[in-house]
């Protein structure tokens, strides 16, 4: 569904609608949700380049990473950073979320000495401002495209963090004006979902068009807090990854992959590919077979139920208890006849009062009883 | 580097791994520690302190002390082996006493006294990075920070993160004792688990599940987090192993596998 979520988001928004939203959630028992958005970040700029998508820049709201830390990123999958200026920016509300830096710097008159990166950045140092925070996120934006119709989209790297220095009706403010600006064409955010109230993920679940779960494997694998003498080293790398979207009609899909996350990045497989072993074992251990053998689904499917028997060769006959046409004019007078062998076989002759009779009248017989 | 026995602490911590390009492998890395009543961590610090002075030459601590006096920290090192006062006069160990450090009180705004802490800590860093050392952060412990604070969590995450940038423009490590019982009341865990999506290494400490015993002092699990930087995103690698705190040194082991 990582497929998916990426074409939604590169195919960006309609003209009138709302710029489709995705939040990324995860948490602390499976934290790779910042694996899924680098992943959707490549992916969307290597449709950027390659100008396929709506989009024709990105900003980056960067609040729980250094803009450094992007550029290695970016670097590392082999996008070319050098031209990125032209359609990359990182609004950097990292380094200096609260100006205490600029405050010392200002009475020392000591210099940024902040590492150079070759990405584009601004830093911006009052988060607790979350209207500024919108105009400068548009600006930048209008910046990277210019002001025609030309459309961006925003990053957010810890709506979390951004939920500390802010209330909730500020941030969920900010995502709602970021939505309907019309030169956005989508906007992804990372959430910790186990730091807020469900009421704070239930209102930015509310806001965005796809949500993307990354939740922890069932198997024993992953469970924290378990010091068993089984446990002493292991490696926590897999996942499932669940994404609800909402279509414009109201329509909600809801689907479940598998991750792994690996040394070249992470990777989605869909669950059915992964071996049926991973469902089975979720079966409680029963004394019984519940799964059928191939060979015993093949029998079953070979076993004749009891009314196909009638259907070898001959027109199928249903005895409705009457006596058919046919089998009266042939057997015209079965007793008087007398065939020995027949009695001697022994055989039940029924013959109905009347035609008249209706065959198995439903007809309650104590109708009549007055009681 | 002269060949050191490296413990199963050490491993876990990455602090074995010899690389040139990275003296102390704890660089621009966000260690935090946990602890609880019953097991106490303080001795992952003196460990990592003690390992910090041995790494490289050019290593340099600074220390936020809000628990002990210097007096302390330097009884319990010169046990491990490690003459703080000697470190200290050669410029490599910077101690900030804290113990009577209080935040401005009610009605006014903490944020200042938090901020005059960190540019404390900021115009020791730059000092030191003009002499191109590997510098490390050691915070103990956060909540007495917190009480400094006058119990805002909200102003010690601001100042853990100010503390965390400083791992990305200088690539410090930093390395954080707290206690995570006190956090176990409700709204609370948010401030706990914050602070462990902060950081890169986790290490927690707790009793034996199986209760006391002599041998054994309690546990330790190190989540040791993905780096992101030369080698490409590696997974989370977690370990489990029991220690036991000797008068010189701690003895780490997988459960069951030690020798008497």
């Amino acid at each position: 569904m990582a497929d998916s979520i990426c074409r939604t988001l590169r195919d960006g928004a309609l003209e009138g609608e709302l710029a489709p939203t995705l939040t990324i959630k995860d948490s602390l028992a499976s934290p790779f949700a910042f694996h899924v958005f680098s992943h959707i970040l490549l992916q969307l700029s290597s449709h950027v380049i390659a100008q396929k998508s709506q989009s024709q820049g990105i900003v980056i709201v960067a609040l729980s990473r250094a803009p450094s830390s992007y550029a290695a990123l970016l670097n590392m999958n082999g996008v070319d950073v050098a031209s990125s200026k032209k359609w990359i920016h990182i609004l950097d509300c990292y380094t200096d979320p609260l100006g205490w830096k600029d405050k010392t710097r200002k009475s020392a008159n000591a210099t940024d000495c902040s590492p150079q990166i070759s990405v584009a950045t601004s830093s911006f140092k009052t988060v607790k401002d979350v209207d500024k925070l919108f105009s400068v996120i548009t600006e930048l934006g209008r910046g990277l495209v210019g002001e025609n119709k030309a459309r961006f989209c925003v990053a957010i790297d810890s709506l979390s963090e951004l939920l500390r220095h802010a209330s909730l009706q500020s941030v969920a403010g900010l995502l709602s004006d970021l939505r309907s600006h019309d030169q956005i064409s989508n906007i992804f955010g990372l959430l910790h979902s186990d730091l807020h109230e469900e009421r704070a993920v239930a209102v930015l679940e509310y806001m965005s068009s796809m949500v993307a779960s990354v939740d922890p494997y069932h198997s024993a694998d992953g469970q924290k807090g378990c010091l068993g003498d089984s446990f002493s080293q292991q490696n926590l790398t897999k996942g499932k990854f669940n994404v609800r979207s909402k279509r414009r009609n109201g329509r909600v899909r809801v689907t479940c992959e598998e991750f792994k996350v690996e040394s070249g990045g992470i990777t989605f497989a869909s669950v059915s590919s992964v071996d049926g072993t991973a469902v089975a074992g979720l079966l409680p251990k029963v004394q019984f077979n519940l799964q059928l053998s191939e060979k015993e689904r093949v029998d079953r499917s070979n076993v004749v139920l009891p009314f196909e028997h009638q259907g070898n060769g001959k027109p199928i006959q249903i005895y409705d208890g009457r006596r058919s046409l046919e089998e009266s004019n042939s057997e015209a007078n079965p007793i008087s006849s007398g065939k020995k062998e027949d009695s001697a076989m022994g055989e039940i002759i029924y013959f109905r009062d009347s035609d008249d009779e209706m065959p198995d009248s439903d007809e309650d017989p104590d109708d009549d009883l007055d009681i | 580097m002269e060949q050191k026995n490296w413990n199963l602490l050490d491993e876990s911590l990455g602090l074995h791994i010899n690389d040139d390009a990275k003296p102390w492998p704890l660089c621009g890395r966000f260690v935090l520690v946990e602890d609880c009543v019953d097991t106490s961590a303080a001795f992952v610090l003196h460990h990592i302190l003690k390992r910090s002075f041995s790494s490289h030459p050019s290593s340099a601590v600074l220390f936020l002390a809000f628990s002990h006096p210097f007096s302390h920290y330097d009884r319990v090192l010169r046990k491990l082996g490690c003459n703080l006062t000697a470190q200290r006069d050669n410029g490599r160990f910077f101690f900030l006493p804290m113990l009577m450090f209080q935040c401005p009180g009610e009605g006014k705004p903490n944020h200042d006294g938090l901020a005059s802490v960190f540019e404390q800590i900021e115009r020791v860093i730059t000092l030191l990075h003009q002499d191109k050392k590997s510098i490390s952060i050691i915070i103990d412990d956060i909540s007495f920070l917190e009480v400094a604070a006058n119990g805002s969590s909200d102003d010690v995450l601001n100042l853990l993160h100010y503390c965390h940038t400083l791992t990305s423009e200088y690539g410090c490590a930093l390395i954080a004792l707290d206690h995570k019982d006190i956090y176990l009341n409700g709204d609370r865990t948010a401030v706990i688990l914050e602070m462990e999506y902060r950081a890169d290494i986790l290490v927690k400490a707790e009793p034996l599940a199986t209760g006391l015993a002599k041998d054994v002092h309690g546990q330790l699990m190190v989540l040791n987090k993905e780096t992101q930087h030369q080698h490409g995103i590696t997974a989370i690698k977690s370990y489990n192993f029991h220690f036991k705190i000797k008068e010189n040194g701690i003895e780490c082991f997988y459960p069951g596998t030690k020798i008497q």
